[in-house]
């Protein structure tokens, strides 16, 4: 097929899957979907708009923003899951961001803290029993440096102050305790709790830490969560460089690295989504200059790697060299192993926060084509850095529904698909091969050259295990 | 305020730090139950067209769905009608409408399971009101069958919403009783039970003894769906005929007690004869259900039941004594323990740390007069209510051999320097453990098999080079 034809089929398809859906639901969800083309004047997608209810959306909540993803990492904070059971329950220890620690002693990332609301607190209100339960963490865990307090649905609806309880007993206890109101009913997705949480940071940790000198290399990783170790892998990458990661956001990090957050040359913002509000916050504050970067895949990595040295003097550019110089052969070897065998194989990408753009030159970098992306949560500002990485008939959508991920992959025929959990069965049952893309598939990490191998290695295992080529029975016709 | 004990991990395993965790009154840290809506999906999915549906915020939806695929490795479908802040304002009733419109017009299903999350239950949503608007605003047809459970995560547990949706699922689909009409099968409930296996286990005995019966919800076939190639949304499950029977029922046999009491109330009610059983796990849990299938059939059990009863004593006499006298620690769903509790007192195992935070007095009463009823039960504790950091403390004061509860015990279980053998849910870090089952006489050789060849791989693991042998 012709670029045009190919730009064609694809608008059809989004016409032919838009068919099932009642009118208003069409309506809503056409401007959603979109085929990069030349003029890219119908790649504009609607984004951040509420979700369709009623149709399968793997969007979570403002809670899972909040908790899962910004504050869950910090692991000398005890983060309160306050409220009923569930939503603690369902975000505990499945987010894969590792942090090193002594558990239970300063490292609390692996626990599940929830105040378990049960009916009286909904009658009676939760405040009286968040104090106690400060007072007993306090106890229980003296090296904790701080409580978070992350809010879901019924503590909103009730009228709870959890405000007031946290100026209380911050004072009592002399920790900071800070109240997060990522409700689940707040906003229509993960985003908003991002931004509350970033919010929360703002106004109760940062610029508050022990007085710091700012060393002339001292650098910050801002919205990297250590799945899977990545921001380890980053980091190391950045010290050979002769860089000092002084704090990460938020992946192993610690409170003093919130409250510290500004004191650096230089921050590297990773996911522009969950984090961009208080990076450009400390730079309009502190004037603490901030950049994006990407570390997916040998490409990018020595593009960042050459824009980051940039702000920085030539003993840094030198260092610099020297760390692609290293590192250039053995990811060069990868290509050379892996390439051959997934050389022209094409991807589908539906993930979170940065993903569907970041790691699209990673995929290059193999041979593949990655011919359709999205995102959960994505702002306008996300599909305009989107869409300079993507080929001309490129499908787009937002928010895609479990249906309309199912039809365009099966038109769209990809050699593999790479998104999360919910859909990930589904594609696997179809035959497809499939990774995780929030998770890693319980692998990784895929950041830096430590990752990069990691990577090609999965993709390849996906795309070319012998399992795939037993599905069909013998007998069958 | 208290003097700071600075803290370290040596601090954390003292009998004094023991103390002042067990003096916790409100902090829960790291619980063994979920909340009702969870199970709510679960049921759902047991019935052949089913579309379970939230009626709350969609975060839940995607967590439930989450939760129950990482344990399966497999899809879970379903929706909700994603609440926001207006809802919150001006009630859900718009959502719900919108959203039984669309998710009836794209999904096809047979039947739509509404359940609520917590948004709804807070602000007092009315569904049966709502649902009579969508039907008069025709966004479903005015017979189209909508099946509803109020399962607030503020009350109960998992167990109690599947609990709930049971008696929902039934309500909705089934016709009122007659007793011309009285059919000639037994309604077998398996309660929460999150092994495909042994639903398939409940169904090949049944078979075995020429029982008539119908498994409901039975959702095996789709949390174990095979890979053909092509992903089918609904797989074979409890059929809406016989749904539609449900309440004309010779009989019910609920396969649990702690994850039913709203279930037989109803089929109480409805004067439906019903017999509650503990969770056939062990030998003597499995003689009571055979023989409750053997009285319901009239008929003798077959040959080949005694036989495969037979194999299970035989693997318990060959394997005991890599069980007799072993200390354990249990914790999950109060049904499952019962089960596991009765099988190692069976094996002569002894129980000592016991915690079920989703526990009932019904419950408690029930494990410690088994406990009681065991010479190897002597030295156990049922620690009702509370959690696995409570469990943690009682693992590294009073030491046991191993522990056997979901993939949430390993740092427990990593802290005390003991196995963890998973049986419960979730199990999200091992393979398969789901397509194997516990219940039954099979079920009592599987749990032999992990429990003894676990010890012994650590045997093997940690013994010097002199005392190596070929031999265990």
């Amino acid at each position: 097929m012709s670029i045009k034809e190919t730009i064609d089929f694809r608008k059809q398809v989004i016409e032919d899957v838009l068919e099932v859906y009642p009118e208003k639901a069409k309506k809503n969800r056409r401007q959603h979907l979109a085929v990069k083309d030349s003029e890219c004047s119908s790649c504009a997608v609607k984004s951040n708009a509420k979700t369709v209810p009623g149709i399968m959306t793997a969007r979570g909540c403002a809670y899972a923003g909040a908790k899962g993803v910004v504050w869950g990492p910090v692991k000398d904070v005890v983060h309160i899951s306050h409220g009923p059971v569930g939503c603690g329950y369902y975000s505990w220890g499945n987010r894969r961001n590792l942090a090193d620690g002594e558990i239970g002693v300063d490292n609390f990332v692996p626990f599940l803290f929830t105040s378990d609301f049960q009916e009286s607190d909904i009658i009676y209100g939760g405040d009286k029993k968040l104090e106690k339960i400060i007072s007993e963490v306090v106890g229980l865990f003296p090296n904790a440096k701080g409580v978070s307090v992350l809010s879901e649905c019924p503590v909103g609806l009730i009228g709870d102050d959890i405000e007031s309880v946290a100026r209380r007993t911050s004072l009592e206890h002399g920790l900071p305790v800070i109240p997060v109101r990522c409700e689940g009913f707040r906003g229509i997705s993960q985003s908003l709790g991002h931004h509350i949480a970033n919010d929360a940071i703002r106004d109760h940790l940062l610029g508050k830490g022990p007085a710091r000198e700012v060393g002339k290399y001292d650098i910050g990783i801002i919205g990297d969560y250590n799945i899977g170790g990545d921001a380890w892998a980053s980091k190391k990458i950045l010290e050979e460089m002769g860089l000092k990661v002084v704090n990460i956001w938020t992946g192993d990090s610690t409170m003093e690295m919130l409250q510290n957050g500004h004191l650096v040359k230089l921050n590297l913002i990773h996911c522009f989504r969950s984090m961009n509000y208080i990076a450009k916050h400390m730079e309009d504050t502190y004037g603490t200059p901030w950049m994006e970067f990407n570390f997916f895949g040998p490409t990018k990595i020595k593009e960042s790697i050459l824009k980051i040295a940039a702000q920085f003097d030539e003993s840094i550019l030198e260092k610099a060299l020297a760390v692609i110089a290293k590192y250039e052969p053995l990811m060069q070897k990868m290509i050379d192993t892996y390439r051959p065998r997934l050389d022209g194989k094409s991807v589908m990408l539906y993930v979170g926060g940065l993903r569907p753009r970041h790691i699209v030159g990673a995929y290059e970098d193999l041979g593949m084509e990655v011919i359709g992306t999205g995102y959960e949560f994505a702002h306008k500002e996300d599909y305009e850095k989107t869409l300079p990485a993507l080929k001309e008939g490129t499908l787009i959508y937002d928010d895609v529904t479990a249906l309309e991920l199912e039809e365009f992959v099966m038109k769209l025929k990809p050699d593999l698909v790479g998104s999360g959990i919910k859909e990930k069965y589904v594609f696997e049952k179809m035959g497809l091969p499939f990774r995780q893309m929030h998770s890693w598939d319980y692998s990784g990490p895929y950041h830096g050259y430590e990752g990069f191998p990691i990577f090609a290695r999965d993709m390849d295992m996906a795309i070319n295990s012998p399992t795939w080529k037993s599905i069909k029975a013998p007998w069958t016709k | 305020m208290e003097t700071k004990t600075k803290a370290t991990t040596a601090w954390l395993n003292t009998v004094e730090y023991r103390e002042k965790n067990f003096a916790r009154e409100k902090l829960v840290i790291n619980p063994a139950k979920a909340c009702q809506p969870l199970g709510a999906l679960l049921c759902a999915l047991g019935v052949e067209g089913c579309l379970p549906f939230t009626h709350g915020s969609q975060g839940c939806t995607a967590y439930f769905r989450s939760t129950l695929s990482r344990h399966y490795r497999e899809p879970i479908a379903a929706v909700s009608d994603s609440m926001t802040e207006d809802s919150a304002v001006f009630g859900g009733q718009s959502n719900l409408i919108e959203g039984l419109k669309n998710a009836y017009a794209v999904y096809n299903p047979k039947v739509i399971a509404i359940f609520t999350s917590c948004m709804a239950e807070v602000i007092g949503d009315d569904i049966n009101a709502y649902l009579g608007n969508a039907r008069e605003q025709e966004a479903i047809p005015q017979d189209f069958p909508v099946a509803q459970a109020n399962t607030p995560s503020f009350k109960g547990s998992h167990i109690t919403g599947y609990d709930t949706m049971l008696k929902g699922l039934i309500d909705c689909l089934a016709t009122p009783r007659q007793e011309d009409k009285i059919n000639d099968r037994l309604y077998v409930v398996p309660g929460f039970d999150t092994y495909p296996a042994n639903l398939r286990e409940y169904k090949r005995l049944l078979k075995m003894m020429d029982a008539p019966y119908t498994l409901l919800p039975d959702y095996s076939d789709v949390v174990d769906a095979p890979n053909l190639g092509t992903f089918e949304l609904y797989q074979k499950a409890t059929s809406i005929s016989e749904m539609n029977d449900a309440l004309n029922a010779a009989s019910y046999l609920l396969c649990q007690t702690y994850s039913t009491p709203t279930t037989s109330k109803y089929l109480a009610s409805k004067a439906v004869p019903f017999e509650t059983l503990s969770m056939p796990i062990g030998v003597a849990g499995t003689d009571k259900f055979i023989e409750s299938v053997a009285k319901f059939t009239e008929k003798d059990v077959p040959e080949e039941i005694t036989m495969e009863r037979g194999r299970a004593i035989d693997a318990m006499t060959d394997s005991h004594q890599y069980i007799h006298g072993k200390k354990f620690a249990l914790f999950g769903d109060p049904d499952v323990l019962i089960g596991l509790v009765s099988f190692l007192l069976e094996m002569g195992g002894e129980p000592v740390h016991i915690v079920c935070t989703n526990s009932t007095p019904l419950f408690k009463k029930a494990m410690e007069s088994l406990l009681a009823s065991s010479p190897y039960g002597q030295g156990a504790t049922l620690y009702a209510g509370k959690d696995l950091w409570h469990l943690r403390s009682l693992l590294v004061t009073e030491p046991v051999d191993m522990l056997i509860g979901d993939s949430h015990g390993k740092w427990a279980a990593r802290d005390a320097n003991i196995p963890l053998v998973r049986v419960g849910f979730p199990i999200t870090d091992r393979v398969n453990l789901h397509r194997y089952p516990i219940i039954g006489y099979s079920g009592v050789i599987n749990l032999i098999t992990m429990i003894v060849n676990t010890f012994l791989e650590d045997v093997d693991r940690n013994s010097p080079e002199a005392y190596f042998e070929m031999m265990r």
